[in-house]
């Protein structure tokens, strides 16, 4: 079962510039790993070199935050969306 | 291989620094919205962050989904972002490098007492080690 996945403008360069992709997975994480297996230069920007996801990239699924959902376990179906959305963040020197 | 300039457009110079100016002593930050690396819309956003914006900027993901909203309806691309440096110079901190996306420009306006000073442009290496400098070309609309 394929469920799309958008991608957000500064990762198009990782997807062949596609700005959506259908990957196979029955949760939100089986869809992120499917994806980063398929498309392996997107992981470092999602994720730190010890494995867990960087705090300013948020996955929605449909509307919503996975935060406040089950997270990574969330489980999806073919008519869902999820969405990978930025946040952007930065600061001057303290 | 050099980066190619980024240029940016008289009228969107002028409401990034004056943003930074309106701002200050907080943080401003915004959207760069143009296509093939010209800038022609500098798109004000809030700063969400609850860490202190004097020193922070955040946007979210609903304002970040507006900026491209935004772009799309201009039939133009999502360039990058700018955010102001107060009272601290115009080159990314480390806070920056560690929250930066690919592909992205990051416009940074130092603003020194509440005036618009240095303007960059700096660009994240593919590995993620560090920004790279780019060239800014303000152009006339």
């Amino acid at each position: 079962m394929a469920t799309k996945i958008l991608i957000p403008t500064p990762l198009r360069g990782y997807t062949d510039k596609l700005d959506v992709v259908e990957v196979e997975g029955s949760t939100v994480g089986e869809l992120l790993a499917n994806l980063t297996t398929r498309y392996t230069d997107l992981r470092k920007h999602l994720y730190t070199e010890e494995g867990t996801r960087r705090s300013f990239v948020n996955i929605y699924l449909n509307d919503d935050d996975i935060r406040y959902l089950d997270k990574d376990q969330t489980p999806v179906t073919a008519d869902d969306t999820v969405s990978i959305i930025p946040s952007v963040a930065g600061g001057g020197w303290s | 291989m050099g980066l190619q300039p980024l240029v940016i457009r008289a009228d969107a110079d002028n409401r990034i620094r004056r943003h930074g100016q309106e701002a200050y002593p907080h943080e401003c930050c915004g959207a760069l919205i143009g296509r093939d690396r010209v800038v022609t819309e500098a798109l004000a956003l809030p700063n969400s962050t609850d860490e202190g914006p004097r020193r922070r900027f955040l946007v979210r993901p609903v304002d970040y989904l507006a900026a491209e909203r935004r772009a799309t309806a201009l039939d133009a691309e999502l360039l990058g972002f700018y955010h102001s440096h107060p009272d601290s110079p115009a080159r990314p901190s480390r806070y920056d490098l560690d929250h930066a996306w690919p592909a992205f420009a990051y416009v940074i306006v130092a603003v020194e007492q509440a005036t618009p000073r240095a303007l960059t442009s700096w660009r994240l290496r593919e590995d993620r080690s560090a920004f790279d400098e780019e060239t800014v070309a303000v152009e006339p609309d």
